[in-house]
């Protein structure tokens, strides 16, 4: 990696307040060109980072610099021109029209009265362009949803022309397809516009998709820096939420409950979709999948499936062809209440 | 920009309207002048009789003035409150920087012996009293300073400045109390607010005041328009907050003790001025808002100054009483439809 990709370079820092330092010996460094993700529990400190990063909150001790320079001996002007946030803060600015709330961006680079040149407009009107907002240039803020405020804060931090941009949960407030509007977005404009951009969020889905690097924040190991799939598969992703109910399913990159099944089942499906959701539903219903590897050995339970409508169960010898998921669980529900109740009959 | 036309548009408008406002204010009073020798008095030729002269020159003069000068410093100072606390209800009466002022003038006039009758002073009386208002308000302002660096919480800070200008109302009650018959008449006099507290004499002294608090509001634009996206992001922007606050409070502070002490304290203008100058111009970027807002504040002051003295021979209506009406329902009108207003949002 080139030296002068690197942005902010934190060493043996120190975060926290004056009463209480929160992490110890933090070592990070963020890459220009690069979406960089930080995750981690609610309450870890996100933001307290964070808020260090953009000198708002001074670290306790450590190094940070930024672009090879300490980060405190930045003036706040200089700091505006290589810095840019968005954050989840509550604006007044409902009475600004996007253009004009996009321009506000652009003081740090103008002068005492805030005038703007044509090269300022300029600017200004690419990073309309960028965010993909320019039909609403002219709108009131008010009248915005949430995701294109949020696009027009990104545009705002784009024309402050800032190397490095911090975004506390950005996706914090939004639905689904604007989480993942905007997540595309930042990545498109590290790439294009060769920023740095780190953001907090707890979208891990999208940041395990769109993320060039993760940082991921726990009270046990601190920051852990790296590519985001060399850390997906030295298993750093489980150490992110400690619970034993909760696991990370590498395979499909997602968080999910720990499969506790009180039953076991012979599970034979047709393709990998069909194997996987008749496994999503038998795990929620208490039974444990084991694949048709140990097709030899002779289980009281099997299902195999060759269609969505073509569920076959045998049980003890007997089978059964059921149309829907809806039957099969009906029946294996009756079913195993049975066993249960002989068997505690007996 | 579009914006910026309309932006003059509306102030050659209010200028307009504030020239025809001035020209009513002369018109109107207490003694009826033809609409000829007030104009011929203007252009510095003589009247008929002399009488009319004085009165145009040294009362309907100097109070026009002072109307227009006090609208525009209580309403950009009223601006200045609501965008630095992000608070739509701040005001300097409500963040009782007009009650310390108020509370310097009662000292000056209660204790102090700054005799006054309705309006017009003596002079050592009268600057006992502006000073007695600068202290006062610079005394709040000083509190409220040092409460906004503990109260972070503007609204909490807010309800901290009514509570303090409660106190000092309660302290001007026990000064009056203790005080004298006529002194206690020419401040409740006083408090009824009245634009005619400037003699012709003490005009230009007014008037540089107030255009010196004025210059430093519209200094104080760009951090303004910064400060609409809150704090943190102002921040962010390389606003100095500690430095913009220090200013707009020095603004505020020469803006409310130079009017309360010569007019008296006037409520409802700043308060409700800033909301008409938004709801008419459609923004909130101090670019347009700030000077429309002065200019707004200047014709309503004309306005109520207009009502005040209408009642012609039977006397005036003491200003406190117009201002309200005005202001009050404005205030109304705003909260009722904050859903639907865009600076709201």
């Amino acid at each position: 990696m080139n030296k002068d990709s690197i942005i902010i370079k934190g060493e043996n820092v120190s975060i926290g307040y004056r009463k209480q330092t929160v992490y110890r010996e933090l070592n990070f460094q963020l890459y220009r060109g690069e979406l960089t993700c930080l995750l981690g529990a609610n309450g870890i400190g996100k933001s307290t980072l964070l808020r260090t990063l953009s000198a708002t909150q001074p670290a306790l001790c450590g190094n940070i610099s930024l672009l090879g320079k300490p980060i405190s001996s930045y003036s706040e002007e200089e700091l505006s021109r290589t810095v840019g946030v968005v954050l989840t803060d509550r604006t007044y600015a409902g009475g600004l029209t996007v253009r004009e709330l996009v321009s506000l961006g652009r003081q740090p680079h103008t002068g005492f009265f805030g005038r703007l040149h044509q090269s300022d407009k300029d600017i200004i009107e690419h990073a309309i362009n960028a965010v993909g907002i320019a039909r609403k240039a002219n709108c009131y803020t008010a009248e915005l949803s949430d995701g294109e405020r949020q696009k027009v804060m990104i545009a705002k931090a784009l024309v402050q022309e800032s190397p490095l941009i911090l975004l506390d949960e950005p996706t914090a407030f939004l639905d689904v397809i604007s989480r993942i509007e905007i997540m595309m977005l930042l990545h498109r404009l590290a790439t294009e516009e060769q920023k740095a951009i780190l953001l907090s969020t707890h979208d891990v889905e999208q940041a395990l998709v769109l993320a060039d690097r993760l940082w991921l924040l726990t009270d046990e190991n601190g920051l852990e820096c790296g590519v985001t799939e060399d850390l997906i598969l030295s298993n750093r992703m489980d150490a992110l939420f400690p619970n034993k109910e909760i696991r990370f399913d590498l395979m499909h990159g997602i968080y999910s409950p720990t499969v506790q099944g009180k039953q076991n089942i012979l599970l034979t499906a047709g393709d990998e979709t069909l194997r996987h959701w008749a496994q999503n539903a038998l795990n929620r219903n208490g039974f444990f999948c084991l694949s048709d590897e140990n097709k030899s050995k002779n289980y009281p339970l099997q299902l195999e499936i060759s269609g969505k409508d073509r569920l076959k169960l045998t049980q003890n010898g007997e089978e059964y062809i059921h149309k829907s998921f809806e039957s099969l669980l009906t029946s294996l529900r009756q079913k195993t209440n049975i066993a249960e109740k002989k068997y505690i009959n007996n | 920009m579009k914006a910026e036309r309309k932006g003059y548009i509306y102030c050659l408008v209010l200028a307009i309207i504030i020239g025809i406002l001035i020209m009513a204010n002369l018109l109107f009073g207490s003694v009826e002048i033809p609409p000829k020798a007030v104009l011929n008095t203007l252009m510095g030729n003589g009247t008929e009789k002399a009488s009319w002269e004085f009165i145009i020159w040294e009362s309907r003069f100097p109070q026009c003035i002072t109307a227009m000068l006090c609208g525009a410093a209580l309403s950009a100072s009223g601006l200045m409150l609501q965008t630095v606390f992000n608070n739509p209800l701040a005001d300097s009466s409500i963040l009782g920087i007009s009650s310390g002022a108020s509370l310097g003038v009662a000292v000056a006039m209660l204790i102090g012996g700054g005799s006054i009758a309705a309006g017009s002073f003596v002079l050592s009386g009268f600057l006992s009293v502006i000073f007695g208002a600068f202290i006062g308000a610079s005394l709040i302002l000083g509190i409220i300073l040092i409460l906004s660096h503990v109260i972070k919480n503007s609204i909490m800070l807010l309800i901290a400045g009514i509570m303090i200008g409660y106190v000092t109302s309660s302290v001007i009650s026990l000064l009056n109390f203790f005080s004298t018959s006529e002194g206690v008449h020419s401040y409740i006099i006083w408090g009824m607010g009245n634009f005619g507290g400037v003699s012709l004499k003490m005009l230009p002294y007014f008037s540089l005041i107030i255009v010196c608090g004025l210059i430093i509001a519209i200094l104080l634009i760009k951090p303004l328009n910064a400060l609409l996206l809150g704090t943190r992001y102002a921040e962010n922007l390389g606003i100095n907050i500690r430095n913009v606050r220090n200013l707009m409070f020095l603004s505020t502070g020469i803006l409310t003790a130079a009017t309360t002490a010569f007019c008296g304290p006037i409520a409802f203008i700043g308060l409700a001025v800033p909301h008409i100058a938004r709801l008419f111009s459609g923004t909130s970027n101090h670019n347009s808002l700030m000077p429309i807002t002065i200019l707004t504040g200047s014709a309503v002051a004309l306005t109520c100054n207009l009502l005040c003295i209408l009642p012609g021979e039977l006397g005036i209506i003491p200003l406190n009483a117009v201002t309200p009406i005005i202001g009050a329902p404005v205030i109304i009108y705003v909260i009722i439809n904050q859903r639907k207003i865009q600076y709201f949002n």
